[in-house]
């Protein structure tokens, strides 16, 4: 088409890009790297573009206003049409890119593609990473529901631990001394500014750095990275074995893209948006907080730390977390990129990666939050109180009206924060019980102020109650054998019928 | 390529030039190069000159928690029975028109005396999680990790560290007021609190 050809002539005469474009598209890459280990950044970058259009086109109709949030997103979810499917595209979008971004980081990292020249390469990604999760933080703020709320108050909370500073770090985080609007707007500037703007600088330098550096060629053991001879290696790799970007090793890019934003539409068509929960009056004490996946590991460490190890952990991990990935490619800049004879980082990576997953297991199950509606809510099942004392049938009403069951399940309701009961008679002396109630000790609370003797005393008869009929209950051997031998232990007989 | 019109020229006595004059002596300092000089510095100059109100733009939420924090009334002191812990809310006196509901803060109010307060925060001395009273076991229990605490504020089980935050209050014309308007955070005790010794009343510097 002759016309057609004028008019790219046309544009061509004053823009001038083909060559820089061909030489990128032309360039010669390693032919091994032409693999489907090597599609994540792709991915990763097609994903950017997906939140910033799902993004640009949330904000039509999104107000960010404290008090106007709530109501534009439940607006966006139920009045405006598909509204729900473009906040569920811009929610999975955002998954998907953290969990790419993570993949991307842990292969790059397995392949040893930070060793020199490309360090610079991994220190812009790692805070292309930050930058990253940060997205997911402020995004999850945006979406102003109580999760947003308290969620951004855990934040809160931790940044105050930072010694001298912590006061006034949370009063610039907020915009003033509490989450109100100012909150929101800055959030809001981040989000839809700030970051962004750093994100897509830096995905420019380090596309750049890719374009110029080349990508890692596949890692053979034995065949080592020195400083003075690598660039030749590389050079003489892809110029001998190499074969063109395009159409060579992109064509599997441009598969693993359409498949993961195919995943992500998939995702959000089935599962929908997130949230919003209910909303951000936090004078409504009725809500369990729990922070977006991404986070959630977190959320775990903070629940086994102990108090002594909160403040010191809180700050000092993050900065040690960075700085060590930032201090890898100039630790290990050289040597050995082939996994099989880098043990070390094998098991590193392993170490993260199954740390990471554990954490958010756990944080998903929260065994250690209370089931605050337990105590009125779960049944006791039928058999455990069938021929029971009226004494034992108190003890039960007493286990539920004291909110022993929000912490202790039984017959597999109840929380999970304390051990489950089922069996505790075949564990435990009444005595035990007894003390155990009255002083706490562990993870629990002392009843002693809350409970009346006689309280305590129905409490632990029906405690006594607990076990599984084939086993007996636990039993003080001394106090047997001192009855046997005739002289009554001390408080044995006041109980005993 | 780029590469053939910059190689010829490089070794030319350009870049010298550019690079500044002491090698080369006065002589080579070129009137344009001076006035490049020139319009960076102006350009530095009015550069700190706008950095310096957009900085202090920029830190103006950090102020002392004193002044975002007022007196509010909580309602009549006789309304709160003797002995018992009732949750309140109250509107937050530092605020925006557009803050909407945010500005809803809940305490915890306990009677202990004819004039004895506790005003407790709702907020888990932990991670700030809304904790829950429970009246039958007398107990605050927090949904986020499990923190309880006593009646009487002080921690009883879980990851925090010390009691409920407190607010300060006084009784003026019968009504109970509280010192109120900063959301409760261990922003002024960041070292470590000994969890042997739960909040005492009178020595905590991070009340709400």
């Amino acid at each position: 088409m002759p016309r057609l050809k004028r008019i790219y002539d046309w544009f061509e005469q004053r823009l001038q890009v083909e060559g820089p474009v061909k030489e990128a598209v032309l360039h010669k890459v390693p032919r091994n790297t032409a693999s489907w280990w090597y599609v994540f950044g792709s991915a990763a970058f097609t994903l950017l573009m997906l939140q910033i259009v799902t993004g640009i086109l949330l904000a039509l109709v999104y107000v960010p206003s404290a008090a106007e949030a709530w109501n534009s997103l439940n607006i966006l979810n139920h009045q405006v049409p598909l509204g729900w499917f473009l906040r569920a595209i811009h929610a999975w979008g955002s998954n998907f890119m953290v969990a790419v971004v993570f993949i991307h980081m842990a292969q790059v990292f397995l392949f040893g593609a930070y060793k020199f020249p490309r360090e610079l390469t991994w220190t812009v990604g790692v805070f292309l990473l930050l930058m990253t999760l940060g997205m997911a933080f402020t995004g999850q703020v945006l979406r102003f529901d109580q999760d947003a709320y308290w969620g951004l108050g855990i934040g809160v909370f931790i940044l105050s631990r930072v010694p001298w500073a912590g006061g006034a770090l949370v009063h610039l985080l907020l915009g003033g001394p509490t989450i109100a609007g100012e909150t929101l707007t800055r959030f809001f500037a981040l989000h839809v500014f700030v970051i962004p703007g750093m994100l897509l600088f830096l995905v420019a330098v380090h596309v750049w750095m890719v374009l110029k550096l080349g990508i890692n060629e596949w890692p053979m053991p034995g065949r080592l990275v020195r400083k003075e001879t690598y660039i030749a290696e590389y050079n003489k790799l892809a110029h001998e074995d190499g074969i063109p970007f395009v159409p060579g090793a992109f064509w599997k890019d441009l598969i693993f893209s359409g498949a993961v934003l195919a995943a992500v539409a998939i995702c959000a068509a089935v599962f929908g948006p997130s949230g919003p929960g209910g909303q951000p009056d936090p004078s409504i004490t009725q809500t369990v907080p729990k922070p977006d996946f991404p986070f959630l590991w977190i959320y775990a460490v903070l629940s086994y730390l102990p108090p002594s190890m909160e403040t010191p952990f809180i700050v000092l991990a993050p900065i040690a977390m960075v700085a060590g990935l930032l201090a890898v490619p100039f630790v290990a800049g050289e040597g050995e990129k082939s996994w099989h004879r880098r043990p070390i980082a094998v098991l590193a990576l392993s170490m993260v990666a199954v740390s990471w997953a554990v954490f958010t297991h756990l944080a998903m199950l929260t065994p250690w939050s209370p089931h605050m509606n337990a105590w009125s809510g779960d049944t006791l099942p039928v058999e455990y109180l069938r021929e029971a004392t009226p004494l034992v049938r108190q003890g039960a009403v007493i286990f539920q009206a004291k909110q022993c069951r929000n912490c202790h399940s039984i017959g597999g309701h109840g929380g999970e924060r304390g051990p489950t009961l089922d069996a505790v008679a075949t564990r435990m002396t009444p005595d035990q019980m007894r003390y155990k109630v009255v002083t706490g000790g562990g993870n629990m609370p002392a009843y002693g102020k809350n409970l009346s003797p006689p309280e305590i005393e129905a409490l632990v008869s029906f405690l006594e109650t607990l076990h599984p009929k084939n086993e007996p209950p636990a039993f003080d051997a001394s106090q047997q054998a001192a009855e046997s031998s005739g002289a009554p232990a001390a408080g044995s007989g006041s109980r005993t019928p | 390529m780029s590469d053939q019109s910059d190689s010829p020229r490089k070794p030319s006595t350009e870049p010298d030039i550019a690079a500044g004059s002491d090698r080369k002596g006065p002589a080579i300092v070129s009137r344009r190069w001076m006035l490049l000089k020139a319009g960076m510095a102006l350009n530095g100059l009015v550069g700190l000159a706008l950095a310096v109100p957009i900085v202090r733009y920029l830190l103006a939420p950090a102020r002392k928690d004193s002044s975002y924090k007022s007196w509010i009334s909580l309602g009549p002191a006789d309304s709160f029975p003797m002995g018992e812990t009732r949750l309140v809310s109250f509107r937050n006196p530092w605020t925006r028109p557009w803050d909407g509901e945010t500005d809803n803060v809940a305490a915890y109010v306990r009677r202990e005396g004819t004039s004895q307060f506790k005003v407790f925060a709702i907020n888990c001395a932990h991670l700030g999680c809304p904790v829950r009273w429970f009246p039958q076991s007398q107990l605050f229990m927090c949904p986020c990790h499990g923190g309880v605490y006593y009646a009487d504020g002080s921690r009883a089980s879980g990851p925090p560290e010390r009691g409920l935050f407190t607010y300060d209050y006084k009784i003026a014309g019968g009504l109970l007021q509280i010192d109120a308007g900063q959301m409760p955070s261990l922003s002024n005790t960041a070292k470590l609190v000994n969890i042997s010794s739960p909040t005492n009343d009178g020595d905590c510097p991070c009340r709400g």
